[in-house]
């Protein structure tokens, strides 16, 4: 299997949040926004910013994992989480530049984007409607890929100004 | 636990200053479902024999934020607000796309019930630890648009405080207020997503009444769980399916209804309806599309029908305003019904009535309403401060500012357009009402029955509505807007996000469990929410009632030939409103005047109405 990668084209999420639903429904069996691993973020209505792991070439949340929870899939690059191991302590979070991942809001344990084995449901779902704002390639890994590791509120202030121009600067 | 409901409703005390969890049985929720049904449901039972006292404005009145058991799953979910309406003085089940309405039912609740009124501006605040009012002084004044940017602000922080260490807190969902609301302008619409509504039935003012800002929620849980969760799972993509295929509709949500409307149905109100058509094609969609739709697939939470587009001007007087679409009803209510064929004039004055919290339908008519009276000299350019000309998009942008704040003229007008006309004429001495376009106060929407050529308007829409000039209600045979509009409202989902019924009440059914058809929503659940509204609706005051069958009327307005037009010269015909008027209380099990007969109510478990009843009957 080839490394891949979700490309994530902003402008072009709706907000309908299919991908949240598609996420939770595969790996927890039902629709669950705030357990989803890809939570779209949305500061200011109508600017949308999906907010999922960038699979960073240095793994900065693996790295400060205290109990190697976190380990990497060979395959995918994706993070793999060990439920046995994770402790709970947010180490994964505070190390993150984008502060991608969430402790599930049940669990307690970190919840990361494992790119579903390969065959990723968000992707799935955002093609089905044909916006395509996360797009799945075949590509290796990238130093490019950790700029994508955002802050959310950040990556919707320059949204913002793309939409709104100036006016786009005071609405988040 | 009932299926496909969260389980709990949030009881707020605001004299009191108290929150508490309550529950409803479940034999009303399979009789009532939730969002209109269920509204009118609590309304009566907790009013009752006192509804025709009440003031929807004072304390007394209950303000509900309802969703239904399909809310969230069923793409398109909304939130149905209702209460007893200061406009129509029955009820409206007035709902709203909102990501507040999955928010509340992850935290927990399938509704929110408030009583009484705040001694200071509050609001409250939903999560999964339960409900908290909050001092909203630093938001009351603020327009719609600061309002959400605050509180974005301000509850995300708020929520991260008090749990740090699960990662980044996502903004909540809410419904707000803007300064109509708060200034109790009686048709104020409930605000939300800074260009949503629930504007029909006026309770936005109803929250002003009660010194209640905002409403927001913040859940972190699964959505209910269903009776049938593989099947729901099918549904759900097969919905989706169907919605994704509607391709016109997915490009042009009804942003082409400006031009479109008007020059091919000649439907569309034109200066205060004193004409349904128009041939400005700078009104267009592509008008619209091509300089302002900056994101044009724009959708709420689990919604693929895409009918919105994110609008922004982007140079001129009003740059920066930023609105979604407009949409068709917008566009003419604050565009063709003002003479305005400009579409930044429409998005600006879109923009504007959003921010100020108006719900667009009722202050659009209103304000035309007094541009026709200025028109006709009955009201002067001394009676408003300035000249209010067709087309004059200053003009109305003062004026409907002038309404939320309750200035000079604007504090006649923001009794919505029927009351300010019995004002109007009281100090003119002349009878305004040939010129007010309402049913049972409640401003018509965008879509007249003249030409009888509009895909919803009909006859008898608005007439025998419960809802009044709802056109989101239209009311058809007494059958089919049960299984639709009237499900829709209950169910709470988005009536724009339409599958074939046998997927919606494929859907209900494996959600609830409850032996849901079509025929039960026709001929059962359905009637027994219209038959409560109307009876409702009859009860009506304190300041105003209806007369069975002479207010069960169109507006005169659409008794008038058509001016122009592909249809010049068609009108409503009066002799076929009242044949389908009588069919209609007739396949409703209501007396020839509209009064649910004793049967009736026994068939459809609301016995208790006997008594109020009785009275009206001959």
């Amino acid at each position: 299997m080839k490394p891949i990668w979700i490309v994530r084209d902003y402008e072009e999420c709706t907000g309908c949040r299919r991908c949240e639903l598609a996420c939770s429904l595969h790996h927890e069996g039902w629709f669950w926004p705030e357990a989803s691993r890809v939570r779209v973020f949305m500061p200011f209505p109508g600017v949308e910013v999906p907010h999922l792991c960038a699979q960073c070439d240095d793994y900065p949340c693996v790295n400060a994992c205290p109990t190697d929870a976190l380990s990497v899939d060979e395959d995918t690059t994706a993070v793999l989480m060990d439920e046995e191991k994770c402790i709970g302590c947010s180490k994964c979070i505070e190390a993150c530049p984008g502060s991608v991942p969430i402790l599930h809001p049940e669990t307690g344990k970190a919840a990361i984007c494992d790119l579903c084995g390969g065959d990723p449901e968000c992707v799935k779902v955002c093609h089905e409607a044909r916006y395509d704002a996360l797009r799945l390639v075949e590509e290796g890994m990238s130093k490019n890929r950790k700029l994508f590791s955002r802050h959310p509120i950040d990556v919707a202030r320059d949204l913002a100004v793309k939409f709104f121009g100036e006016k786009g600067e005071e609405v988040i | 636990m009932p299926r496909g409901y969260a389980g709990k409703y949030l009881e707020v005390d605001l004299t009191k200053g108290k929150t508490q969890d309550t529950t409803i049985d479940e034999g009303t929720l399979e009789a009532f479902f939730g969002g209109r049904g269920l509204g009118a449901k609590i309304l009566w039972d907790r009013i009752g024999d006192r509804w025709a006292e009440v003031d929807p404005l004072g304390p007394d009145n209950i303000l509900l934020a309802l969703t239904g058991p399909m809310t969230g799953i069923y793409p398109g979910g909304r939130i149905c607000v209702t209460g007893k309406s200061p406009v129509s003085n029955g009820t409206i089940g007035s709902t709203a796309s909102t990501e507040f309405a999955h928010e509340l039912r992850t935290a927990g609740y399938d509704g929110v019930i408030v009583t009484g009124r705040a001694s200071s501006p509050v609001y409250i605040l939903v999560t999964e630890e339960g409900g908290e009012i909050r001092d909203a002084g630093h938001l009351w004044g603020t327009m719609g648009e600061d309002t959400l940017k605050i509180l974005n602000k301000e509850v995300s922080e708020e929520l991260t405080k008090r749990k740090p260490n699960v990662g980044l807190w996502k903004e909540p969902g809410m419904i707000y207020v803007g300064p109509a609301g708060e200034n109790m302008v009686r048709n104020a619409g409930v605000m939300t997503k800074l260009c949503h509504a629930a504007g029909y039935g006026g309770y936005g003012s109803v929250m002003g009444s009660k010194n209640l800002k905002a409403i927001v929620a913040k859940g972190r849980g699964r959505l209910p769980d269903v009776w049938a969760p593989e099947a729901v799972k099918l549904l759900w993509r097969k919905a989706h399916e169907e919605l994704i295929a509607r391709d016109s509709f997915r490009r042009q949500g009804t942003g082409y209804g400006g031009w479109s409307t008007g020059a091919t149905l000649s439907s569309e109100p034109v200066r205060n309806w004193q004409e349904e058509w128009h041939d400005e094609r700078t009104f267009g969609g592509p008008m619209f599309e091509t300089r302002f739709w900056v994101k044009k697939y724009w959708t709420d939470f689990n919604c693929t029908c895409n009918c919105m587009k994110l609008s922004c001007i982007p140079s001129g007087r009003w740059a920066g305003d930023i609105t979604d679409n407009p949409d068709y009803e917008l566009q003419s209510y604050l565009g063709t019904n003002f003479g305005v064929f400009d579409p930044a004039d429409n998005i600006h004055l879109s923009a504007l009535v959003d921010n100020l919290g108006h719900h667009a339908i009722g202050a659009g008519n209103a304000a035309a309403f007094a541009a026709e009276l200025y028109q006709r000299g009955i009201l002067t350019e001394e009676d408003l401060g300035f000249k209010l000309e067709w087309g004059g998009a200053e003009a109305f942008d003062r004026l409907l500012r002038m309404m939320a704040f309750r200035e000079g003229i604007g504090d006649v007008l923001a009794e919505g357009t029927y009351r300010a006309a019995k004002k109007i004429g009281e100090i003119k001495g002349v009878d305004c009402m040939p010129y007010v376009v309402h049913v049972k106060g409640i401003e018509v929407g965008a879509h007249g029955t003249r030409s009888d050529h509009d895909f919803l308007a009909h006859d008898i829409s608005y007439a025998v509505n419960v809802q009044g000039g709802d056109h989101t209600s239209a009311a058809s045979d007494g059958f089919r807007e049960l299984s639709g509009a009237v499900f829709s409202d209950s169910g709470v989902i988005c009536s724009f996000a339409r599958t074939p019924q046998h997927i919606i009440f494929g859907l209900a059914k494996a959600i609830t469990g409850y032996p849901i058809t079509i025929d039960s929503w026709r001929r059962v659940t359905g009637p027994r929410i219209v038959t409560l509204q109307r009876a409702l609706l009859l009860l009506g005051g304190p300041d105003v009632t209806w007369t069975p069958v002479v207010d069960d009327e169109n507006p005169p307005r659409f008794y008038e030939p058509l001016p122009s037009g592909p249809w010049k010269g068609r009108t409503t015909d009066r002799g076929l409103v009242e044949r389908k008027r009588l069919a209609y209380f007739e396949t409703l099990g209501w007396d020839e005047r509209g009064i649910p007969r004793t049967e009736t109510l026994k068939r459809l478990g609301l016995e208790d109405l006997e008594p109020s009843m009785e009275g009206f009957r001959e």
